[in-house]
């Protein structure tokens, strides 16, 4: 076993030099972090559950809903909603399983730039996001034509570009929750307890609240992600829409994200 | 080379590394010495750049680690074999490795190969290895970039004799090929079988440092004779400080040769005439991390 032979300095030793090395380009980096969002098989299938829920939801809409509901639109939600929920899950653990499993102890000597590899870890959370979108897209198409045929009822397309963008956004905000959890708890188990408190608990609080209080209802849009969130969902209408999204993204997102990275940049990897 | 200047690390009130000081040369295997909880993992993290020193420096051929432009072709690290994505297989972890390094893929079975991972092996997922294994693994993975230099964190730990043996080979073999080793043990006899140079540490402070060699030396020397009485005569009369053991030989603080001249000197008979080595070394172990042990300072507590 000892015939190979290892050469540390290699064959710059007759130089007396040695290379200089190509820093690591950030697309590489990208790649790998996919490629680890997939090679376990816990994450294998959290991934493949993408797809899995979707074909479900088709299956589930064709027999179950109204066949006046039988229109693209009615499948792409139907399709996108499992999605909604599975995706920040794997945006959080992409970034809380260095933590949690450590391996962010041999990670970050490969890339010692930590808030490169969070980076390249947000950005391989979206790549799986589109392409998990244009997936339910496609899955909700052939459910509609199919769902159609069955019914007897005409195929309506009733989705238009803008709105599927708008989807798509709204998937991304969901999706960048999960992104900000993981920054702030780095840890999988705590991440996601917290995440589902945020999805389910606070939503139905805030609606309550809303219901009861006549103050809070005017401040809901603005302080309500996923309030603000469903006019995505639903195709914007108002300029005011967008600009509680800005704010309520602001706000959940972007300044604990902000909190998030200088602890993933401070805290000590043990 | 790494150099190691006035690193400390602070807790709070509590100090785990405390102005440490010291270089791993190129070509010798550095061996970090010292009880559990001593400060070697925690300077070895400063190292690398995943825990912030609170003051001093570290440096590799020169360079923080942090600027390194691609540290996987520089420096090979391995803090806990264990740490690792259970989920993943051993062959896994290096492909990881080698994309992000970007070196040959034929890298991955070269060094399942070096470190005798079978293919089987290779293929299961690592949760389901042995530590033996793991450590296999993690020098393995800290190998795929070729570095010149390896950090390397209890790294015998888990290895059966023929492992530490095979390991020792293994980085002799990198040292001589001008590669610069670190690696940590609490271990006195892993460490005396591995490495070149010793630095002791106890309590986040280095008690010791300098080359097996010179440590060996400076353990001294153990005498043994029929005739005990007279033995420790002449010792004495030579000015040597000699400390009696159970089984009727003497440890001089002195070299052999001039152990062996007091003897001469003294007409008495040697039986016996060697370095004290291991057992002189585990005391001075012993006895430098004395004060700074958990153990005796239980006892001291109690007393």
């Amino acid at each position: 076993m000892t015939a190979i032979t290892i050469d540390p300095v290699g064959s710059t030793a007759t130089t007396g030099r040695r290379t200089t090395f190509a820093p690591i380009p950030l697309s590489r980096v990208v790649r790998v972090e996919l490629r680890k969002m997939f090679d376990t098989r816990s994450g294998f299938w959290l991934i493949a559950s993408l797809a899995i829920t979707s074909l479900v939801a088709t299956i589930a809409t064709i027999a179950f809903a109204p066949d006046k509901d039988l229109t693209y639109y009615n499948f792409a939600k139907a399709v996108g909603f499992p999605i909604t929920v599975i995706l920040p899950m794997v945006a959080l653990l992409a970034i809380t399983s260095e933590w949690s499993q450590r391996s962010g102890l041999t990670t970050f000597t490969y890339v010692s730039s930590r808030r490169r590899v969070v980076w390249a870890k947000t950005l391989s959370s979206v790549i799986v996001a589109v392409a998990s979108m244009l997936f339910a897209f496609a899955v909700g198409a052939v459910g509609n034509v199919v769902g159609s045929a069955i019914a007897g009822t005409p195929t309506v397309w009733d989705l238009s570009v803008g709105h599927a963008t708008t989807i798509v956004l709204g998937n991304l905000v969901s999706m960048s929750v999960g992104t900000m959890l993981g920054m702030l708890l780095r840890s999988s188990a705590g991440g996601l307890v917290t995440y589902f408190v945020v999805t389910l608990v606070l939503p139905n609080l805030s609606q309550l609240l809303a219901g009861s209080q006549h103050w809070f209802q005017s401040l809901q849009p603005w302080v309500d992600l996923s309030f603000a969130q469903t006019a995505l969902f639903e195709g914007m209408q108002t300029g005011a829409q967008w600009a509680h999204i800005a704010t309520t993204v602001a706000l959940w997102i972007v300044v604990p994200g902000y909190f998030g990275l200088r602890r993933v940049m401070r805290s000590e990897v043990k | 080379m790494i150099t190691i200047d006035s690193l400390t690390r602070k807790y709070g009130a509590s100090v785990a590394v405390d102005n440490v000081s010291f270089t791993a040369k190129t070509g010798r295997v550095t061996g970090f010495l010292g009880p559990n909880g001593a400060g070697k993992s925690t300077s070895m993290r400063m190292i690398v750049g995943l825990t912030t020193p609170t003051s001093g420096t570290a440096t590799i051929s020169g360079r923080r680690f942090a600027d390194l432009p691609n540290p996987g072709r520089e420096v090979g690290v391995m803090l806990d074999a264990s740490a690792q994505h259970a989920g993943r297989t051993g062959r896994e972890i290096l492909t990881i490795a080698q994309q992000m390094m970007g070196v040959p893929a034929s890298r991955v079975a070269e060094l399942l190969e070096l470190v005798s991972l079978t293919a089987t092996e290779a293929d299961r997922r690592v949760g389901n290895y042995s530590l033996g294994m793991r450590q296999r693994l993690g020098i393995a993975a800290a190998l795929v970039g070729d570095p010149s230099v390896l950090i390397l964190d209890e790294p015998a730990n888990g290895l059966d004799p023929a492992g530490i043996r095979w390991m020792r080979d293994l980085l002799r073999d990198y040292a001589d090929h001008g590669g610069t080793v670190l690696l940590s043990s609490h271990l006195l006899n892993e460490i005396e079988i591995i490495a070149d140079d010793i630095v002791m540490i106890g309590q986040g402070r280095i008690v010791c440092q300098g080359s097996k060699t010179e440590l060996l030396q400076a353990a001294g020397t153990v005498v043994r004779s029929p005739d005990v009485t007279a033995l420790h005569r002449a010792l004495v009369s030579a000015g040597l400080t000699v400390t009696a053991s159970d089984d009727g030989s003497f440890r001089a603080d002195a070299d052999a040769s001039v152990v062996g001249r007091a003897a001469y000197d003294g007409g008495v008979v040697l039986t016996e005439l060697r370095n004290a080595d291991s057992g002189g070394l585990e005391e001075m172990f012993l006895e430098l991390t004395a004060d700074t042990q958990r153990d005796t300072n239980r006892e001291k507590a109690a007393a």
